[in-house]
């Protein structure tokens, strides 16, 4: 690993835009990364497609953008890992499917067309579950993927290849797909930052759906302040997406800069129109700040390892100046079960449109346009992602739609509302473990419904549309931990702040 | 409630997927395991509740009726499996089945 | 045959392409008639990850239309998805709505009962929706061609009660409600160009039975006439059955105009089962109570309200009325003529008669019609004012139409203008009077019953340019007591 694989987003940008570094030496580092990394160990299977050439000419490109460009790019000059269900110009788009195997999409997303213009330097497409159908990055055409931190072991998912680019040293900044925790349960066991935005916050256009009314862009980051600059890059209302949000993007990325490290206040910087007046108080002091510890987060058999390394959180945030409170979410158990009712039904009426007809996988039948369309998507679509249309389609038709779809949104409102009681009660932030356990091994989960279960503690956020993210809180037998900070609707700033201060805080011991 | 093999057949076919009967006899066995487990939902006491759309608050944007589609940077013919002439093309429907929609 | 014994009973589902510029959901354009796929973007060819944006334009025409048709216009409406299997429904759902519609009831007036009172055909409801793309089965062999150009058109879907009771009912139904959205502007309803689309459910019952027959619902109508005929057909053919005993089985049948007949279709039945569910890709649409009372309040005038004003402001006969409404453009040519001449009637019987003429022959639309209302009301004018006869003013309407010239022009190019000058009537007075000594000496000798003969004869040397009333008046003053 060479010094540039281990500068942060802000030290690249910072000496790309001050004409100190090179944006294509950061590049050709980042791809000399993922060629050790891939050779040490046979190959994780993290990145599905890269093109050097291409993203050579991009940071040179960057390089004289910048050299005009005021104020200067948030990411400028950054390399970064894409997972492979956003729609990228000149990188195939497959959502880890054979049934879109080598589709380029004609069309970019809006989240990656805002960060190119802040200077991000697209490098990879990442491994995922099939359609980000999963928890493992095992559910993909293309092979599961392998975690850095041990190559038997998962590396979570569905975003898993992002998380373990980021975990490897290959981009400091990386962007994956949420709808029930595939940023921040990838993030966790690969022991990276996770950001799951809130609803809204983030363009969906050009993110391949899965289930659309919980579907979020999402960041992981070496640190906070990267998936923080990461997300900042990215946020914003889109005229191409109906449900974006027009709500301000605070300045997330000085949200998480130490006072001393902040740029003069003359210096210009970017600012979204509208921009809140950011928080002059220092991130490291959270005086004020009233954290809540969910007790349904916490249950009787929760791995004695995850308790205590939560609790080491909860004592640093503590001697930070926050405090904490008891509070119940009590139809948090519920979550699944609503959980896999309304994603897999969105989800069939989402992939209904890969019927071999206008791109994607044709398969050759002898049974006519019948036969071709049954042909292709059994061909085209792997088990886990069948399964999900079967229980969707199942869910939705006639005479079970009011007793699961309808039964399921309703109870989705039950949850929404406990996160409403219980920050309208003077809480502000919560804290949890992001998973029930660490990253597993290849194969081990077999059982469906159990493999479900990862996205215990995570499902909640996107149900109800608050932000969540997930940070290091240490390693239970050398394996990566993860802390959640749940906030309410559009409190990212704050989550950022308060995992900023936890991330410095606990500094080395977030990664033993 | 319990899926039977007969409804397996019945989803496989409005989602247009062709399962195998031993397939569908394992797929039949996941669902019913997978949907024992919403049962937890049926006790919930939801009445008066409003279904969530989860959306965001909030009435849905308008476009005005005027600008430009995005634009495609590869033509169709890149992508699609069979173009002519300007047309996609799809095997002849078997019977001159009518479409099942009612545009 | 027993069908004297059983009613028909029948309500219509209209679907009606909106009159917008660009698509529902995206900013493709609408135009009919471009290369195949050639108004297509990620949008409507559902590309992966391609989303909707709601066109505002659709909301405004699909409000008129609701509207007009007295619907009540719910405050929140929800799409849903529609989801079925079609290789021209690019994304294997339409986006349509269903359980909260942009409006519910209304009604449409097809005429009156004996008593005097409406017959009105009730509104059950008032949808959004895009269209579908086209398949076409006869170009290629072994392969259906897609074209997506008219994939995410905006349509509003129009369902009625099974309030309809005969073909004709029907047909009047589509025809008033046919001009009722013309009148608003919100579609060209077209059924020969697909802009209107009717799908009909037909059942029979004994007449006195209050409860529903089994339903057919038939498709592949491509005129009104050809609704019509269907309805027939199809309520003939399940009298039959009922008469035999038999039971009617809901199903799809599909009217084949060339033979006449209608067939059942090859759609499995259970097949549908569309698994509405809301759009989780768009929030709900949320119509303000103020901007909903200022779409009431620039609703055009409909027909029904024009004809009673007509007949109240511009005293004219029923059928007159009837005639001159058929089409708003008409019935606005109509008015404006009238009110810039100041003259009702004449402008009527001018419509009625040269431009309805002149409209038919050319085949062309109110709007491109070489005379202008404002030349029309100029050409009535000048008759009231005498400048030039009335059998004139039709040679000048002639010329006007194939030169396009204004009447003052037509009339001074042609030599039509009426002579009123005293001077040169007495002229020709004098030369008439000269010319025919006889009638002369009887004129003169108080025979008043020449003063016809002699006007004629006037008229006929000045070429029909002089002015008879003031010749009339010239003579009479010569004329022996």
């Amino acid at each position: 690993m060479s010094e540039l694989n281990e500068l942060s987003s802000t030290e690249i940008a910072q000496r790309v835009t001050d004409g100190q570094l090179a944006a294509a030496d950061v590049v050709a580092a980042a791809f000399k990364r993922a060629d050790a990394v891939i050779a040490g160990h046979e190959g994780l299977n993290i990145i599905l497609h890269c093109d050097r050439e291409m993203s050579r000419k991009a940071a040179e490109e960057t390089a004289t953008r910048i050299a005009t460009a005021e104020p200067p790019g948030l990411l400028s000059g950054v390399p970064v890992v894409i997972k492979d269900n956003i729609a990228t110009f000149g990188l195939p788009t497959t959502c880890g499917s054979r049934i879109l195997d080598g589709y380029v999409s004609p069309y970019e997303a809006t989240a990656i067309t805002r960060m190119r213009a802040q200077g991000a330097i697209v490098i990879a497409k990442t491994n995922m579950d099939e359609f980000a159908m999963g928890s493992s990055t095992e559910n993909s055409a293309y092979g599961p993927a392998r975690n850095p931190h041990d190559p038997a072991r998962v590396p979570g998912g569905s975003s898993g290849g992002s998380a373990a680019c980021v975990a490897a040293g290959i981009a400091p900044v990386g962007f994956g797909s949420e709808t029930g925790g595939s940023v921040r349960q990838p993030a966790a066991f690969c022991g990276v930052v996770g950001v799951k935005p809130t609803y809204g916050r983030v363009s969906r256009f050009g993110l391949v759906a899965f289930a659309s009314s919980l579907d979020q862009i999402g960041v992981f980051g070496r640190t906070v302040n990267d998936a923080a600059r990461g997300l900042e890059s990215i946020a914003g209302v889109d005229p191409y997406d109906s449900t974006t949000s027009d709500a301000p993007v605070p300045e997330y990325a000085l949200a998480t800069t130490h006072l001393a490290d902040r740029p003069p206040a003359d210096k210009k910087r970017r600012k979204n129109p509208g921009t809140r007046e950011l928080s002059p108080k220092d991130p490291m002091d959270l005086k004020g700040v009233v954290f809540g510890w969910p007790k349904e987060y916490f249950p009787d058999n929760l791995d004695r390892g995850i308790r205590s390394l939560c609790e080491r959180a909860r004592d640093r945030l503590i001697s930070l100046g926050a405090t904490f409170r008891d509070v119940s979410l009590p139809h948090t158990s519920l979550a699944i079960p609503v959980y896999y009712i309304v994603a897999p039904a969105e989800a069939s009426s989402n992939l209904a449109r890969f019927d071999g007809v206008r791109y994607g996988l044709r398969a050759t039948s002898d049974f006519g346009l019948r036969g071709m369309y049954e042909d292709t998507r059994s061909e085209g679509f792997g088990p886990e992602v069948t399964r999900r249309i079967l229980l969707g389609t199942y869910v939705l038709s006639a005479g079970y739609y009011d007793a699961y779809y309808r039964k399921a949104q309703m109870v989705r409102t039950l949850i929404a509302q406990d996160f409403n009681t219980v920050f309208n009660s003077g809480v502000h932030l919560l804290l949890t473990p992001t998973t029930p356990t660490t990253a597993f091994e290849i194969g081990a989960i077999s059982d469906p419904y159990e493999m479900y279960l990862s996205d215990i503690f995570t499902a909640t956020a996107n149900l109800s549309g608050v932000p969540a993210m997930s940070l290091p809180i240490g390693r239970v037998n050398k394996l990566p931990v993860g802390g959640q900070i749940i906030a309410p609707h559009f409190g990212e700033e704050e989550m950022f702040r308060a995992a900023f201060a936890l991330e410095q805080a606990l500094g080395l011991e977030a990664h033993s | 409630m319990s899926v039977t093999l007969k409804d397996v057949q019945h989803i496989a076919e409005l989602a247009r997927l062709s399962i195998g009967e031993e397939e569908a006899a394992g797929l039949m066995g996941q669902l019913n395991d997978i949907l024992s487990h919403m049962d937890a939902l049926s006790a919930v006491n939801t009445e008066g509740v409003t279904p969530a759309s989860g959306v965001g608050a909030g009435g849905t944007p308008l476009r005005p009726d005027s600008g430009r589609p995005v634009p495609l940077q590869n033509p169709i013919s890149s992508f699609a499996p069979e173009f002519r002439d300007g047309f996609f093309l799809v095997p002849r429907l078997a019977t001159h089945e009518t479409a099942e929609g009612g545009a | 045959m027993s069908h004297e014994k059983f009613e028909m009973v029948v309500g219509l589902e209209v679907h009606v392409q909106l009159k917008t510029r660009t698509k529902a959901f995206c900013g493709c354009s609408t135009d009919f008639g471009a290369q195949p796929n050639v108004n297509t973007c990620p949008v409507c060819l559902a590309l992966p990850g391609a989303l909707p944006v709601l066109n505002e334009q659709a909301v405004e025409l699909a409000t008129r239309a609701a509207l007009g048709l007295g619907a009540n216009l719910n405050s929140i409406s929800i799409f849903a998805r529609k989801n079925y299997f079609y290789p021209d429904l690019p994304k294997g759902y339409q986006i349509s709505q269903f359980d909260y519609p942009l409006a519910t009831g209304g009604w449409v007036t097809i005429g009156q009962f004996a008593d005097g009172q409406p017959i009105r055909i009730g509104i059950t409801r008032v949808h959004m929706e895009e269209d579908a793309g086209k398949s076409i089965h006869d170009r290629y062999t072994g392969a259906s061609a897609i074209d997506l150009n008219r994939a995410g058109v905006p349509l509003i879907e129009i369902v009625s009660e099974p309030d309809i009771r005969t073909s004709e009912g029907a047909g009047s139904y589509l025809r008033t409600l046919r001009q009722i959205l013309l009148y608003l502007g919100v579609s060209d309803v077209s059924m020969e160009e697909g802009s209107l689309r009717v799908d009909a459910n037909v059942s029979a019952r004994p007449y006195g039975e209050t409860k529903l027959g089994t339903k057919t619902e038939v498709k592949n109508m491509n005129s009104f006439s050809a609704v019509e005929k269907a309805l027939e057909f199809e309520f003939a053919r399940q009298c039959e059955m009922l008469s035999r005993g038999e039971a009617v089985h809901q199903q799809t049948m599909l009217w084949d105009s060339a033979r006449g007949e209608a067939r059942p279709s090859r759609t499995k039945e259970g097949s549908h089962d569309y698994r509405y569910f809301p759009e989780p890709d768009l929030r709900p649409l949320i119509l303000s109570a103020e901007w909903l009372q200022r779409m009431k309040d620039d609703l055009p005038e409909l027909p029904e309200a024009r004809r009673s004003r007509f007949a109240e402001e511009y005293k004219l006969g029923s059928y007159d009325i009837e005639t001159l409404t058929v089409l708003p453009e008409l019935a606005d040519y109509f008015e404006s003529a009238a009110r810039e001449a100041n003259d009702p009637k004449a402008a009527a019987n001018w419509v009625l008669g040269e431009v309805m003429a002149g409209l038919n022959a050319r085949g062309c639309a109110v709007d491109a019609f070489p005379v202008r209302p404002t030349d029309l009301a100029q050409l009535i004018r000048m008759i009231q004012s005498g400048h030039i006869s009335h059998s004139a003013g039709k040679r000048v309407f002639a010329v006007m139409l194939e030169t396009g010239k204004l009447p003052a022009q037509v009339a001074a190019e042609e030599g039509l203008l009426q002579v009123g000058d005293d001077d040169a009537l007495v002229q020709w007075i004098d030369e008439v009077l000269a010319e025919n000594p006889a009638e002369a000496a009887r004129f003169a000798g108080g025979e008043k019953k020449l003063q016809g003969v002699l006007v004629g004869l006037v008229m006929k040397k000045s070429k029909g340019r002089a002015d008879p009333k003031r010749v009339n008046q010239l003579l009479a003053s010569r004329a022996g007591s």
